[in-house]
């Protein structure tokens, strides 16, 4: 077992901190990362279920799309949006004031170049600004996108220096009420900004990553230790790393990007149709849509499906899937043990004939075949506050 | 009885002609919660520094390595059973499986207790 040298890797504002805490470190996304802290993984995926967990997902690539003049109400909301919409097939310029949205950006042949966030200000003072939130290991490359689809008309300012601290859990409702007595309000996929007097300013939006109730928060870099700390002396909160977050996530049937998403994928096979908004369809002007709208009319060859394993063995990555007769149908692009199923959870792509829940396939596990069966998602029930 | 230890973190301990073979503590805390195991049947032939068994976390499957040429005597079910015996105690009842020796010779090519405490350090 061999650990790659950290050297080269970029640190997070939280680096300090989960040094000291002891967290097990390895590269995710460019950036050297905790994946798990003493506790271990499945008790820190348990710990996030029944109570609050702390991630720090200051790795991702949270932005803002600004006109040069802020304040225009609709028409200046409409008018950044428009430029987003040329990557983006959901209805950005239909957002209501303080909505996130998750997207994808896509390709001229409709393929997925990243899933992402998008958030229009409930401060009518910023409308035709846009908040959005990208993948750590596709930020170069998505930033460069949007920068150029908005060129001369409106600004993307990076605001990947800062810290990005995900609350996730039943008590997290209790435990930010302490500090953010605002955030209460939010429902999921809505977001604030305000002034803290501890934390400065702070962007917090009600979402996750791991079906469960909880928070987002954007804090300047020179806070976030601070803030993390305060939230990890509350007895209902332990730090949380990116294996609990990868076991929560495919529990709650979440995309992970260069996984289950890729350039090859188009919306319509990884079944997010529900992104693509029927004004957008009407109106045929994003990326690939002949190919996209054609595909949600007559169907699309093969589409990511929820697969469960039917014995205990996990399918990971990789994993082939045959129908009865021992033909390929598919393959899994994540899976492994879920700790709240108590068993191994899967997804991938099968052929569309075999798409439906409940349909008996095999996965080829190290020479074995194995009974599995398709499954719907999400795998554990989500807990959203909507 | 005596107990060797590979550079894989396998540990066999020699009772006769039969040896008992697991993972070491060492290995067991780098692999976290093991959450699945898969042992060779009874009566399998097994060859040094060959894959026999395969152990899982809930991130990852890890090969584990046969120290020894030799025949499966058997595997240790309980951990099949309850795979989390393996982080209990993984060079006690956490053991995987039992194997005939082919070449007794083999085992001076293996570390004692001290050479593999000095090799996990400088790992």
């Amino acid at each position: 077992m061999s650990e790659a040298s950290t050297g080269s890797l970029k640190k997070t504002p939280l680096h300090g901190l989960h040094t000291r805490l002891g967290a097990r470190m390895a590269e995710f996304g460019g950036y050297d990362m905790p994946i798990q802290y003493a506790d271990g993984i499945m008790a820190e995926h348990n710990w996030t279920r029944t109570n609050a967990g702390l991630f720090d997902v200051s790795h991702m690539g949270p932005s803002f799309l600004s006109l040069p003049q802020l304040g225009g109400g609709d028409e200046a909301h409409r008018k950044v949006s428009a430029l987003v919409e040329k990557l983006a097939p959901s209805d950005i310029a239909g957002l209501a004031p303080g909505k996130v949205q998750l997207t994808v950006l896509l390709n001229e042949t409709g393929g997925i170049i990243d899933d992402l966030m998008i958030g229009r200000p409930a401060d009518p003072a910023r409308a035709g600004m846009l908040y959005i939130v990208v993948n750590a290991g596709t930020k170069e490359n998505d930033f460069a996108l949007i920068a150029a689809a908005a060129k001369g008309h409106a600004e993307l300012r990076r605001a990947d220096d800062r810290a990005l601290i995900a609350l996730q859990g039943p008590k997290a409702e209790e435990v930010i009420s302490g500090i953010f007595p605002e955030a209460v309000a939010l429902t999921f996929m809505n977001f604030i900004r305000l002034e803290h007097t501890d934390y400065g300013r702070v962007l917090i939006t009600r979402c996750g990553y791991t079906g469960e109730d909880g928070f987002e928060m954007l804090i300047p870099a020179e806070h976030g230790e601070a803030f993390a700390n305060r939230l990890l002396e509350d007895h209902r909160v332990k730090p949380i790393g990116l294996g609990a977050r990868d076991s929560l996530r495919l529990e709650a049937g979440l995309c992970l990007y260069g996984h289950d998403l890729d350039e090859t994928k188009t919306p319509v096979a990884a079944s997010l149709n529900w992104m693509i908004s029927k004004a957008r369809r009407e109106r045929g002007d994003f990326p690939g849509a002949q190919r996209i709208l054609g595909e949600i009319k007559s169907g699309v060859p093969s589409k990511r499906v929820g697969i469960k394993p039917l014995g205990r063995a996990p399918a990971r990555e990789g994993t082939e899937v045959q129908n009865m007769e021992g033909e390929t149908i598919g393959v899994v692009t994540s899976g492994g043990f879920g700790p709240t199923v108590n068993g191994p959870v899967a997804q991938g792509y099968v052929d569309t004939s075999y798409a439906k829940a409940g349909t008996p396939v095999k996965l080829l596990v190290r020479g074995k075949s194995l009974e599995a069966e398709i499954a719907s998602l999400p795998f554990v029930p989500a807990r959203y506050k909507r | 009885m005596t107990t060797y230890y590979t550079n894989e973190h396998e540990w066999i301990s020699v009772d006769g002609d039969v040896g008992t073979v697991g993972i070491t503590k060492f290995a067991a805390e780098k692999l976290g919660d093991v959450v699945f195991v898969e042992l060779p049947d009874a009566g399998k032939q097994v060859k040094k520094d060959a894959d026999m068994a395969v152990v899982e976390s809930v991130k990852a499957a890890s090969d584990v390595y046969a120290p020894v040429t030799g025949q499966i005597v058997e595997g240790n079910g309980a951990i099949v059973d309850e795979p989390a015996k393996v982080n209990e105690d993984p060079e006690g009842a956490g053991w995987f499986v039992k194997i005939k020796l082919a070449d007794k010779g083999q085992l001076t090519g293996l570390m004692d207790k001290a050479a593999y405490d000095a090799f996990c350090a400088n790992q």
